[in-house]
């Protein structure tokens, strides 16, 4: 398979993929399946009664990745994917997904991802998820990702999900079930500026006891922006949940952050903490007191805070 | 030579009435000297540096480098000049590492000397290199690698405020004679030392008294110490009706 440098350049930059990577992976693009490959741990079948895969990780399998990028290259172009992926019982493996949108005309190009993932007992995966957009100031890019992850007893999960300019428009929703002691970290990272708007809705049910799960917000409004972001956590059991998210505004942004604590049991901990500010002209002073430009004092702050 | 003429500053109080907080402050501090600024809490001295850096724009008068007027230069651009100020209560940055910022205050800094300059301050260059220098540092900590920065930086004026806060009694030793070794008899360089340090305060080659907004005093250690040590008595005086401990 042979990929343009415009494509390459997309799949760099969502999934980091300079070369095409080991094991299994399937790229798509424009709504097709342009690579697909299991490797002997890691099936990836293509669905029989709807667009999408599913990726079936075996039980045991430690070590190993499995790359799942999506590029829209034709302007206007409307996709919808439902992906589905089974990480078996003590696995280990990583999961690179991802968008990139290359809109160089006028039409609106759209992804809408629908993801299943089921971390089996005892497994520990991660998933990062990059979105990037780039083209025309007059073509709209649209991300809409929703999943539903179930973490089983004693399994682990860390998703990272990460948006840094480019896209016009994102709702994002996360639905998680997290069992007996299986703990779920999700950590997201965004940066809108333009007119963009995002949105992030994450539901955690803790439902099984000693169960736990960690957000981790952090995210950037610039110019005229938009930025909705709510986390509900729900015990269940006893168990631990905490919800960070923290914000830099500038420009004419707006931030709404939403957060929702519900314990039904008496045993659960949960904590919320939430921080809007813009960033704080003593940080700018101090670095432009070492020898940096405003902007570069900004763009220092920002990169930092996004890490 | 870093001179200040007629220096005036006037800031928003509370009430938004404005505020004097430094008067009529003349100064002409010379290359190759190293100064000490002290004076009690509130008397101008951290105000006297930010306008020194730029961070303040004084109301009346002028800062002059070298004979040049720099007194409408922004702080990048006196950075620049070779101005460094090392905050009394420096800013934490989520997510910026140590190491970054060191190589922001000294960008061709290589490993050897950046590890050299948090040992010079007292930290273990492997637990902090890669540490964030958010919330999760401790103050004296954070004020260690304040410092560790502007040694690195190496400015031809280096203004250093209460660099002992927060820093136990070897390091301070330590850092006195960096301090003096580098600047004493140096003649590109003059370092300005804000300190209340008994140690500091005798190896300076003047100690400027600065109280109420305006310079009340400068001379040697030998001329301003036994001053301020007076003043001390007779506040403490004062305060607890004549029983002194500690001061002889
Ligand atoms: N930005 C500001 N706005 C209003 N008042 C200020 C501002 N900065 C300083 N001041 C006031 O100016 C006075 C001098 O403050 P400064 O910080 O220069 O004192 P200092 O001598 O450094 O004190 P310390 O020994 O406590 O560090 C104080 O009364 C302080 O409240
Ligand atoms: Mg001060």
């Amino acid at each position: 398979m042979e990929f343009s440098k415009l494509e390459k350049d997309l799949l760099a930059a969502v999934a980091d993929l300079h070369t095409l990577p080991q094991g299994a992976i399937n790229i798509r693009k424009d709504g097709q399946a342009v690579l697909r490959r299991s490797s002997p741990n890691i099936e990836v079948i293509g669905k029989a009664d709807r667009p999408g895969i599913d990726i079936i990780v075996k039980p045991g399998t430690t070590n190993e990745a499995v790359h799942v990028p999506v590029i829209l290259t034709n302007s206007g172009f409307k996709d919808l994917v439902y992906n589905t992926f089974v990480i078996g019982e003590g696995a280990d493996v990583l999961v690179v997904a991802g968008c990139g949108i290359h809109n160089q005309g006028t039409g609106v190009s759209r992804h809408d991802g629908v993801h299943e993932i089921i971390v089996k007992k005892g497994a520990r995966m991660r998933y990062v998820e990059k979105h990037y957009g780039e083209g025309g100031p007059d073509g709209k890019r649209i991300l809409n990702p929703s999943t539903v992850i179930t973490v089983e007893e004693g399994a682990y999960a860390e998703m990272e999900m990460v948006q840094i300019k480019g896209v016009d428009d994102t709702r994002r929703t996360t639905t998680a079930y997290v069992y007996d002691q299986g703990n779920l970290k999700i950590i997201e990272k965004l940066l809108t500026h333009g007119n963009q708007e995002a949105e992030s809705e994450i539901e955690i049910n803790l439902v099984g006891t000693d169960s736990t799960a960690q957000v981790i917000s952090r995210s950037v409004a610039q110019d005229g922006s938009r930025q909705e972001f709510k986390a509900a956590l729900i015990g269940k059991e006893r168990c631990n949940g905490h919800v960070e998210c923290d914000a830099i505004i500038m420009g004419n942004a707006q931030i709404r952050s939403v957060p929702e604590l519900v314990a039904e049991s008496a045993e659960a901990i949960l904590t919320h903490e939430a921080a809007i500010g813009k960033i704080a002209g003593e940080q700018l002073i101090k670095l432009m007191s070492l020898g940096l430009t405003e902007k570069e004092a900004v763009d220092t702050i920002l990169s930092g805070f996004l890490r | 030579m870093l001179e200040l003429r007629n220096v005036s500053l006037n800031l928003d109080g509370t009430n938004g009435a404005g505020k004097e907080i430094l008067r009529n402050v003349n100064l002409k501090l010379e290359r190759g000297k190293l100064y000490a600024i002290t004076g009690p809490n509130g008397g101008g001295k951290t105000s006297l540096a930010k306008v020194i850096m730029g961070i303040y724009t004084p109301s009346e008068g002028q800062v002059l480098l070298d004979g040049e007027d720099i007194t409408c230069l922004g702080i990048t651009e006196r950075a620049h000049r070779g101005i460094a100020y090392g905050f009394q209560q420096p800013p934490r940055f989520k997510g910026l590492l140590v190491e970054e910022i060191m190589k922001i205050a000294r960008p061709n800094l290589d490993t050897v000397q950046l590890r050299g300059y948090l040992r010079d301050v007292g930290l273990c260059p492997e637990d902090y290199l890669d540490r964030d220098l958010g919330p999760g540092l401790s103050g004296g900590e954070i004020k260690r690698i304040e410092v560790a920065q502007l040694l690195a930086r190496n400015a031809p004026v280096t203004i250093l405020d209460e660099p002992e806060a927060g820093v136990d009694l070897w390091t301070i030793q330590k850092l006195i004679s960096i301090i003096t070794k580098r600047y004493k008899g140096n003649s590109q360089g003059i370092a300005i030392v804000i300190t209340h340090n008994e140690q500091f305060l005798p190896v300076c080659d003047e100690i400027i008294l600065l109280a109420e907004g305006s310079v009340q005093e400068r001379g040697t250690p030998e001329q301003i110490w036994p001053l301020i040590r007076d003043d001390i008595v007779c506040k403490m005086k004062g305060q607890c009706g004549g029983s002194v401990y500690g001061v002889q």
